[in-house]
């Protein structure tokens, strides 16, 4: 080879110079405190239930409806202590409908998204009809879920999946579908193939798609569970649906309300802190999260 | 489109005494590639040959729609030739302009997961992925993910991941077209310093004519629509080579007249 050694004063200078560009375009570290990133998000949310509570207690004031149909806060939160035995029960039967729902929608939805994404006629087949299924409102399964399971968990856990799995059917469908074309170049170029491929490149590149399907899939399994335990009343199961439905038969205002603030929770609490902090991790990892600002 | 990848073949070193380098490396012999069919079809390239040696470095410029990068392409078995017939000695690996850095995984994690598809056992993996990354000199980096990184680091990284490959083909397309002039030569002086020390055969595709120059041993030019080679030139500037010498400049200014040539042929019909 027609090469002159370089010599190592060169080298050095190579050194020196790449270590210098490298510490000029990273820039220093930027690390802010925890607590007041918490504090910055945290404060605003308290404002607005602060908020919340204040109009619901005016309106309360104005005898607009008398105090034993729309009751304040002070009598709601009395009644959610004084329930609060009920209350964790027919959370926690819930909430197990909910995960077991859930994860048979899961899936469901893994299958058929991989299935669909990996194969052009199942795409032109099912594709537009997975989307279509999203737009239909779960009710309206319901009649047709207690013909087919009868008044059983079984009708409820059939409209969960099918109101869950198209939306993370979608989500993966879409994320495989907006994976950079280079990123499927070089992994071809390092040798991935079949398995390798969906395992090191395929399926990483589509998960935060893929989170996001999950969330809305959630939002769904949730929404069409509390319609089903309302729907679909089985003797003695406490669930959170049969406590709305028991309370209303009664007509104890506040009990209904306290349930219903129990489920705005859990959801909040479910989308928000288990599915919206997965999501911002993955996103601030992947570097889909402008560290500008 | 053909399916059929192209036929990899171990030549015989003394096969083409004409060469200049005595064992080729890769070698094209009227290589054409068309895209579709009709009269709609394009002719990407057109009965091009061309042997690159063992250990050489060659650049292909040329103007846009010259097929540069399908000519890559085929050389890296990621699309076959229509026609023609082409040999690699090793199956070679290939940069391009972006990256292409898995984001999911930090410096290490791409260098490494290169490795483990190539089924290198885990306890040689840590060793080889530190001697790759201090050879690039990012070795402190390695914790970092790719969008922490400035683009000259991110190609640096996959400059490293492509010498994971172990092979001795070393394909670049336009790898520091989107860099900054500072980032750009001292990545010259840091490739010329790899090649130099691993013997890599290396193929880099740019249309920057000095860059052309200052790096390689050849520079192809091909013409643009159908892709063919329309001239070639030995570089004999001896080595280390700066970018704005005059001697750079005097024979890249001789390369770009040709370059023009090319292009005002497209513009007389």
């Amino acid at each position: 080879m027609a090469t002159t050694e370089t010599p190592p004063t060169a080298a050095t200078d190579l050194d020196a110079e790449l270590a210098g560009l490298d510490a000029l375009e990273t820039g220093p570290s930027r690390s802010r405190l925890r607590v007041r990133t918490a504090w910055a998000a945290t404060w605003p949310k308290l404002v607005a239930i602060a908020l919340a509570l204040l109009i619901w207690q005016v309106v309360v004031w104005s005898g607009w409806r008398p105090e034993y149909v729309l009751p304040g806060p002070a009598k709601v939160f009395s009644k959610l202590t004084s329930d609060f035995g009920a209350l964790v029960e027919g959370s926690l039967t819930t909430l197990q409908r909910a995960v077991v729902g859930f994860a048979l929608a899961l899936v469901i939805g893994v299958v058929l998204g991989a299935l669909v994404s990996r194969s052009k006629v199942l795409r032109a087949g099912l594709g537009s009809m997975i989307t279509g299924l999203q737009t239909m409102p779960s009710i309206a399964w319901f009649p047709l879920a207690i013909v087919l399971f009868k008044l059983s968990e079984g009708a409820i856990y059939f409209v969960v999946v099918i109101g869950a799995a198209p939306s993370i059917a979608n989500g993966l469908i879409g994320g495989v579908d907006h994976i950079p074309p280079v990123l499927l170049r070089a992994g071809r170029v390092l040798g991935a193939r079949g398995f390798a491929s969906l395992r090191h490149v395929i399926l990483p590149a589509a998960l935060p798609a893929f989170v996001n399907g999950l969330k809305q899939g959630w939002a769904f399994a949730w929404r069409s569970l509390l319609a089903g335990e309302l729907l679909v009343l089985i003797a003695g199961n406490r669930t959170l649906g049969g406590l709305l439905d028991a309370n209303r038969q009664v007509f104890d205002t506040a009990g209904l309300i306290s349930v219903m603030i129990v489920i705005l929770v859990i959801g909040i609490v479910v989308d928000s802190v288990l599915f919206g902090t997965l999501d911002k991790v993955i996103r601030r990892r992947y570097g889909l999260i402008d560290t500008a600002r | 489109m053909t399916t059929t990848a192209p036929e990899v073949v171990r030549p015989d070193p003394a096969a083409d005494p004409s060469a200049a380098w005595s064992s080729p490396s890769i070698r094209l012999s009227h290589v054409s590639k068309v895209f579709g069919h009709g009269p709609q079809a394009v002719h990407a390239l057109d009965r091009v040959s061309l042997t690159v040696g063992t250990g050489e470095f060659v650049c292909l410029l040329g103007a846009s729609g010259c097929g540069k990068s399908t000519l890559l392409n085929l050389i890296a078995g990621l699309d076959a030739p229509s026609l023609g017939t082409l040999e690699v000695t090793s199956r070679p690996t290939l940069m391009f302009q972006e990256a292409a850095l898995f984001p999911w995984l930090t410096v290490r994690g791409n260098v490494d997961l290169a490795l483990k598809l190539r089924k290198v056992h885990k306890r040689e993996r840590t060793a080889k992925v530190d001697e790759l990354l201090d050879l690039v000199h990012l070795r402190d980096f390695a914790r970092k993910r790719p969008h922490e990184l400035s683009g000259g680091m991110r190609q640096r990284v996959a400059l490293a991941r492509a010498l994971s490959q172990d092979t001795d083909i070393l394909l670049m397309d336009e790898p520091f077209g989107a860099l900054d002039a500072m980032t750009r030569d001292i990545l010259h002086d840091e490739l010329e310093l790899l090649w130099s020390t691993t013997a890599k055969t290396v193929v880099f595709v740019t249309h920057n004519v000095r860059e052309a120059v200052r790096l390689g041993d050849r520079v192809v030019l091909l013409s643009s629509r159908p892709g063919r080679v329309a001239a070639e030139w030995e570089i004999g500037i001896p080595r280390p080579r700066r970018m704005d010498s005059a001697v750079v400049a005097e024979q890249a200014a001789t390369i770009t007249d040709r370059l023009r040539a090319e292009v005002r042929r497209h513009g007389d019909h």
